[in-house]
């Protein structure tokens, strides 16, 4: 058995030793290096770039738009974004001029002499400026993309509703905080094919971003992933900018260059997390039923659209979270500023909604009188229940199980009760939140990738996986021969795993979306079982026996039940000359309808769901907030290997709990202020008590071995545990992130006011 | 002129006197298993043990350590084998993307080569210094706790 054991990573020991090489590990021969020139407003005209005549420009190689063969632009959506700008900056941070020389401190040199004169515009820097349409930036109204979803009918449902709860959440952007800034290398070999190495998520995402940069056909542009520092979705789009600026380098410069980024230029220029502000309405019977809920969303998309559709459509598809309600009005939209580009980031527009989904489910508890838990079970999604999107839950729907579990395991309605109304100075709270997350792309977006994979297998009977999907410290290498071995019942250590090499490997599309393990998973699971019926189809036919009487398990192929051959001999038999390649291809499960125009149907093949509880400690005094215990409970469908699986909740409950209470960006004129590690905070090993993780296996029927996508679940319901903890400690109840010290001395503030004022 | 011993092996350099000992290191001597995460003391990624105290190599011109002793991860494993604490790394699924891990082991090192059994709010401190994004410490703190444990059970 392979799958369901912790076997352990198949990169450990590499990673322990030092000797497993990250972009900047790498120096190339006569190597170069690169440094950007970035725009210092958040929205001008460039009218002029000078370079100081106090420098020696023959020593370097610069480069601006004008260099670029193609168009100049960031192949995505909207195709908005140009790599270098042109006459028009929009955000502080865009890109203008590069720099390429010997060494990085006289690239970084060179940067400073040279000065971009502006004629400034007005500058958008939020979403009610942009709604406001202070100036236009996008379209005529700013919009780069908006969705409603509607079931039933809302207004008259909220009239009738016996109770009405209204809320306002906020939320600001969070860096994802890779530990290994972005980084790449590129060299244009003798053949002129360009080649580019780095830190990076989605090699064909590059690849074809480079191919329309430099007007390049496919095999002529080849991206390679070195052993990638963390991504968290912060390396899904953005390493196409610092791909295609390297690139430009090489070619002018003639040799290889590298171009990696210093933390604060990673903080200054990457994308970040989309800020939003989201306002509910919910309806509701006397006994606390849901008939009706109105959520509006806003997303701060920045200055381009990158990702910003898709981002926004998994927000409005989660907005009510795990809940019934037959009368529902969503309308989502999000908007430009002249703001760094926002973009994809672990939960994708979940974590945004989902706070403030449950904080409003919180608030709701509160005004109505109603448990928290009574309130989510008499409301929350069941087998056989009907989502916003009119999508029937057939099977895999894990509420029950992680709720229970989770009141369970943490005593959470005891304490709830004794820890209101405490007077001392240290008092503590507990908070819950129940949440959930679609596995894979939204709506048709697995049918349009049709990713692939491949597996080899050659005349030592090793069997090698090819594939587009990367490790990014989640564990593909290690998950993906699990399934292979267990797909063929053969040891693990026969199975090797290609380089993520876009000359090497097919397009399994992107590494994101909780799609890894169980949309890919799945492909190269078929792809194994496709090696065995090629196997079985050449048996046969070289035996002379009819394909239906020849079977195999463990190993051995057999006729009826007379073994014929190991799987040793039909390697030596059938891959003496070259070795056996199979391929497989995405398709939906059975019975998937997906409508875009509607926005109706079957939103994600299927969701994980899981349920928090935080208990925290806050200091009346300061009120610090110090986290006491963390319990997760999460149905994952079926762990593949339960030790990654309970490493990837463990560490995206702790992002989590960053976002909720301590991670912000302060920004002054479009500028973001706290560029630096020393006062952007994120979670340290003594902020965070020993994680409580609970897997529940549901399996899913249409997952490897019933897996379900399990990457981003745990971004989204650490915020909301901990501020509803917090709200029972003290009885601030937090509407914006993070729930700093200041925050909750405001809303105590604002609720003695209202009490004292009643 | 700088001498110093790294992983037991003497070097002379002739370099900048202001040059950070992490360049010297990753650049000059090739051991790039020491990472640069931020490059002014607060992430630790770049954490090397200099005459037993843990440091941050960023934050260290090279004319400071002249005559120093200086451990990085390349010098933890002898002969190939892996040390205890990086067996437990291992073993315990402590790494993830693995830029903050040899950070991470050089502190664990410093600790229990002063504290043979700390408790394991001991061990969080010890590491506090060193951030990690992927993992959310848990298992980073087991595999220490797990080789305090292993090498209570030797003696």
């Amino acid at each position: 058995m392979s799958v369901g054991t912790s076997v352990t990573r198949r990169d450990a020991q590499s990673k322990v030793t030092g000797q497993a090489l990250y972009v900047d590990d790498y120096r190339l021969p006569n190597m170069w290096y690169g440094a950007t020139v970035r725009s210092t407003v958040p929205h001008a005209r460039i009218k002029n770039i000078h370079y100081s005549p106090n420098f020696d420009w023959s020593q370097v190689v610069i480069c601006d738009y004008r260099d670029i063969p193609g168009r100049n632009l960031v192949a995505l959506i909207y195709d908005d974004q140009p790599l270098l700008a042109e006459s028009i900056v929009r955000h502080v941070g865009e890109p203008i001029v590069l720099v390429a020389a010997p060494s990085k401190e006289l690239a970084r040199k060179a940067t400073r002499y040279v000065t971009i004169e502006y004629e400034e515009l007005p500058a958008v820097l939020t979403i009610e400026e942009s709604l406001a349409r202070k100036q236009k930036l996008f379209g005529e109204d700013n919009i780069f993309k908006s969705y409603t979803i509607t079931r039933g009918n809302v207004d008259e449902a909220l009239a009738s509703a016996d109770i009405v709860v209204e809320g306002t959440y906020r939320v600001g952007h969070q860096e994802q905080l890779y530990i290994e800034p972005n980084g790449m290398i590129a060299t244009v070999q003798a053949d002129g094919t360009l080649l580019v190495q780095g830190s990076l998520q989605c090699p064909y995402y590059v690849h074809r971003a480079l191919k329309e940069l430099f007007e390049l056909e496919d095999d002529k542009v080849v991206v390679i992933q070195n052993t990638t520092g963390g991504g968290f979705g912060g390396k899904e789009e953005f390493p196409s900018v610092v791909a295609g600026h390297a690139a430009l380098l090489a070619r002018k410069a003639g040799r290889p260059v590298k171009l990696v980024y210093d933390r604060s230029e990673d903080f200054i220029a990457s994308t970040k997390r989309h800020p939003a502000i989201i306002r509910h309405r919910t309806g509701l019977t006397r006994d606390g039923r849901l008939i009706a809920a109105e959520i509006d969303l806003t997303f701060d998309g920045g200055a381009y659209c990158t990702l910003s559709p898709v981002v926004l459509s998994r927000g409005v598809i989660h907005a009510l979270g795990p809940y019934n309600c037959p009368n529902v009005r969503i309308s989502g939209r999000v908007v430009a500023t002249n703001t760094p580009p926002n973009g994809a980031f672990r939960g994708f527009g979940v974590p945004q909604a989902a706070f403030a989904a449950e904080m409003q489910m919180e608030r709701i508890a509160q005004v109505a009188g109603f448990s928290p838990v009574e309130l989510r079970r008499k409301n929350m999604l069941r087998e056989g229940d009907t989502t916003v999107t009119g999508q029937i839950l057939n099977y895999s729907v894990g509420t029950a199980q992680v709720l229970d579990a989770a009141i369970e395991h943490s005593d959470y309605l005891n304490k709830l009760q004794i820890y209101r109304n405490q007077t001392g100075s240290k008092r503590r709270g507990i908070g819950l939140s129940l949440y959930y997350h679609g596995s894979g792309f939204t709506g048709s977006g697995e049918e349009k990738i049709k990713g692939r994979a491949a597996v080899e297998f050659d005349k030592e009977a090793r069997i090698r996986i090819l594939t587009g999907s990367t490790e990014i410290g989640q564990g593909t290498r290690t998950i993906f021969p699990q399934i292979v071995a267990e797909e063929l019942g053969i040891d693990l250590a026969q199975i090797d795993f290609e380089e993520s090499n876009t000359a090497k490997v097919p397009d399994s599309g992107p590494t994101v979306a909780s799609r890894t393990c169980m949309v890919v998973g799945s492909v190269v699971q078929k792809a194994a079982a496709a090696l065995k019926a090629e196997l079985i189809r050449r048996i046969a036919l070289s035996c002379s026996l009819p394909e239906e009487g020849v079977s195999y398990k463990r190993g051995i192929f057999y006729h009826q039940d007379q073994p014929l051959m190991t799987l040793t001999e039909a390697a030596a038999r059938f891959c003496q000359h070259s070795p056996i390649r199979t391929e497989a291809r995405y398709s939906s499960p059975p019975g998937i309808k997906w409508d875009d125009a509607s926005y109706t149907g079957d939103a994600y093949p299927v969701y994980a769901y899981a349920a928090d509880v935080v208990e925290v400690e806050v200091d009346m005094d300061t009120y610090e907030v110090k986290l006491i215990s963390v319990l997760t409970v999460s149905d994952v469908g079926k762990a593949i290997n339960p030790r990654l699986a309970e490493g990837q909740i463990e560490g995206g409950t702790v992002q989590a709990l960053g976002y909720g209470l301590y991670e912000e960006v302060f920004w002054k004129d479009g500028h973001m202020l706290n560029t630096r590690l020393t006062n952007y905070i994120i979670p340290t090993a003594l902020d965070i008590p020993d994680l409580e993780t609970i897997l529940i296996e549901n399996p899913y029927p249409y997952g490897p071995f019933g897996a379900k996508g399990i990457g981003e679940l745990p971004m989204d319901g650490g915020a909301p545990a901990a501020v509803a903890a917090i709200a029972n400690a003290t009885g601030a109840f937090i509407t914006q992130l993070p729930a700093t010290p200041e925050r909750i001395l405001e809303a105590l503030c604002q609720s003695k006011h209202l009490s004292d004022s009643l | 002129m700088v001498r110093v011993k790294i992983n037991g092996h003497e070097h002379v350099l002739q370099t900048e006197p202001l040059a950070r000992l992490l360049d010297v290191l990753r650049e000059t001597l090739g051991f790039t298993g020491t990472k640069e995460g931020c490059g002014e003391g607060e992430c630790g990624a770049c954490s090397v043990i200099i005459d037993g105290e843990l440091v941050n190599s960023c934050l260290i011109p090279i004319c400071q350590v002249d005559g120093c002793e200086i451990l990085t991860v390349e010098g933890l494993a002898v002969d190939g084998e892996l040390s205890l604490l990086q067996q437990c790394f291992v073993e315990y699924g402590a790494t993830q993307c693995g830029i903050c891990i040899p950070g991470m082991l050089m502190a664990a090192k410093a600790l229990l080569d002063s504290n043979s059994c700390p408790t394991r709010n001991e061990i969080r401190a010890a590491i506090a210094g060193n951030l990690c994004r992927c993992t959310g410490y848990m298992k980073i703190v087991d595999a220490i706790e797990a080789a305090v444990a292993a090498k209570l059970e030797v003696k």
